[in-house]
């Protein structure tokens, strides 16, 4: 069994939101970058199937030698090794160009990714990928297992979920109860320093898009307090007031 | 110009979020003189299918095939995508539901075009193709410009009005081209919850947090959200505790949400879990801790303990439904 998890390098989920130089830009002084928590189920997922199944763990990510510290993090968890891309990530169709130029000729049998990344939250690597490699893909999954050359996947719909089995080889991306994450430990960590990170320079490929701009919520005025013993009137006031119920 | 909508079918039927999509691209034809393709993989009868005119389709292409009655990510892009080029399309509409969002970068990709997601506006084409969407969880907006010559707008469901626009009905059968062998993943079961308000499409919902002590004391969350309603929620540790299904955790790394009324109680309202519901319009924060951090982005707030408060709130809101 031979697994790819695309990992992508995020602002920590306490990160507060600030954008510099005339709100183009997202301020990164200060903030932590973590492995996205989807991107960390994928990677656990996949080594639990191959802890069953044999087989090998890759991780590849799109950016820079600043993200080297989560793809460590990756390999301390347990991945065999890991691919680092170099290029900045300028949008989900880059990042997918690059990742599927690198994947065409590597027979996976299996692509993870996110559902999303926390902070563009666009949740398109997964189909942008599976459509530029000619692979089904099953989005939003919360369960996987293999048989043979079939997957058994569960996924999320609109109001439930459904079962379907889909051929090998299959991208799909992780939703929130696909498994728990992994915490790397003393022997995972020291492992991680000699593991492959082989650095692959970048295919020519061009963004689709570009952020023009970034605008914070408008913050809320000053919240409205109601007593306890009073509590009973926040109903008349939802539907006097605040004319919502 | 023609504008490609996507109109997703369950069982035969529309959902709200299908003629959403329609009136959006609707309002795009307008704007540029142009006109609407709704595209629709399944067998759908031609009375449900003559309502996508109702909403601004000028054609809908009824693409027929048992096999395409239920979603199918990899077939369905072949379908819109075919239409699209048979159509001439610039833009492809998609509601950004779960089916949508595993098909719309997919359509991206085979179409070659440049893809925003989550999208929360009309386009701004006064200089390029610019749209609003959320990022950051909710934390903050993007305005995004799509440089190539075809585009796919994948929007927010819950975020753009159906406007009734009517036109001729205009029906055309197109076969779907597909074989057996193009059908690589298959549906097993299908399960959905009946009988409850589905999270993301709730106008009131109401949530509960580690402040309830413990699963037992549900029914505080549960009688309120009967009494109006309402779809219950709860916060991460809630989840991670299993006091509640994943499926109603709100947050950063849950569900997002933008209900009229977010009720939420004994939730400290940690940035994460903000994130996931600043966009109700209004919001209700009941908690012990006057500190907490959610009275400073709720509406109304009640400090005190939720076991003396909830019941006179559940009391006084079945008097209100009872009129």
């Amino acid at each position: 069994m031979k697994i790819l998890v695309c990992v992508s390098n995020v602002p920590d989920t306490t990160t507060k939101v600030i954008f510099t130089e005339n709100n183009t830009q997202f301020n990164t002084a200060g903030v932590q970058f973590i492995i996205n928590p989807y991107d960390e189920l994928s990677l656990t997922r996949g080594l639990e199937l191959t802890e069953k199944l044999g087989g090998t763990v890759t991780v590849v990510t799109v950016g820079l030698a600043d993200t080297e510290a989560s793809i460590r993090k990756a390999l301390a968890i347990g991945a065999t090794d890991a691919v680092r891309i170099n290029a900045t990530p300028t949008d989900a169709y880059f990042v997918a160009e690059q990742i599927a130029a690198y994947a065409k000729d590597q027979n996976f049998d299996l692509i993870f990714t996110g559902r999303e990344s926390i902070d563009y939250n666009g949740g398109q690597v997964c189909g942008l990928l599976a459509e530029m490699l000619g692979l089904p893909s099953v989005n939003v999954i919360t369960s996987i297992e293999i048989d043979g050359n079939t997957a058994n996947v569960e996924r999320d719909i609109d109001g439930g979920r459904e079962k379907l089995t889909a051929s090998l080889p299959l991208v799909v991306s992780a939703q929130k109860e696909l498994t728990e994450p992994r915490i790397p430990n003393m022997r995972g960590i020291m492992a991680a320093r000699t593991k492959p990170l082989t650095v692959v320079e970048p295919i020519n490929a061009e963004a689709t898009s570009a952020s023009v701009g970034f605008e914070l919520p408008a913050s809320k005025g000053s919240v409205k307090l109601i007593s306890v013993e009073d509590a009973g009137t926040l109903i008349g006031i939802l539907h006097n007031e605040a004319k919502i119920i | 110009m023609n504008i490609l909508v996507f109109a997703e079918q369950i069982d035969g039927s529309f959902k709200k979020s299908t003629f959403e999509a329609v009136s959006y691209a609707s309002q795009i034809a307008q704007a540029h003189n142009g006109n609407v393709t709704a595209v629709v993989p399944g067998n759908v009868a031609d009375d449900r299918l003559a309502e996508l005119a109702l909403y601004g389709a000028n054609k809908i292409v009824s693409v027929k095939h048992d096999n395409l009655n239920g979603f199918n990510a990899e077939t369905y892009t072949k379908v819109i995508c075919n239409t699209a080029s048979a159509e001439g399309s610039s833009i492809v509409v998609i509601s950004n539901t779960y089916s949508g969002k595993s098909l719309a970068p997919r359509v991206a990709a085979r179409l070659k075009a440049g893809i925003a997601s989550g999208v929360i506006s009309m386009p701004n084409t006064s200089a390029g193709f610019v749209v609003r969407r959320n990022v950051f969880s909710g934390k903050a907006f993007a305005d995004v410009n799509l440089t190539t010559a075809v585009k796919v707008l994948a929007i927010t469901p819950n975020t753009f009005n159906t406007l009734e626009n009517a036109q001729a009905v205009n029906i055309v059968n197109t076969e779907s081209g597909l074989a057996d062998a193009d059908f690589t993943t298959k549906s097993v079961e299908i399960n959905r919850v009946t009988g409850k308000i589905p999270l993301t499409e709730a106008e009131i919902v109401i949530s509960g947090g580690r402040g309830l002590k413990g699963p037992e004391n549900w029914h505080l969350v549960e009688d309120l959200a009967n009494a109006l309603g309402a779809a219950t929620a709860c916060s991460k540790p809630v989840s991670d505790m299993h006091w509640r299904p994943h499926s109603e955790h709100v947050g950063q790394t849950g569900i997002t949400i933008k209900p009229n009324l977010y009720i939420a109680i004994g939730i400290s309202g940690a940035i994460q879990h903000l994130a996931g519901v600043s966009s109700s319009k209004v919001i209700v924060a009941i908690n012990k801790d006057p500190e907490a951090p959610f009275f400073k982005a709720a509406d109304y707030g009640i400090v005190g303990d939720a076991f003396e408060i909830m019941p006179k709130i559940i009391e006084s809101a079945k008097a209100f439904k009872a009129g």
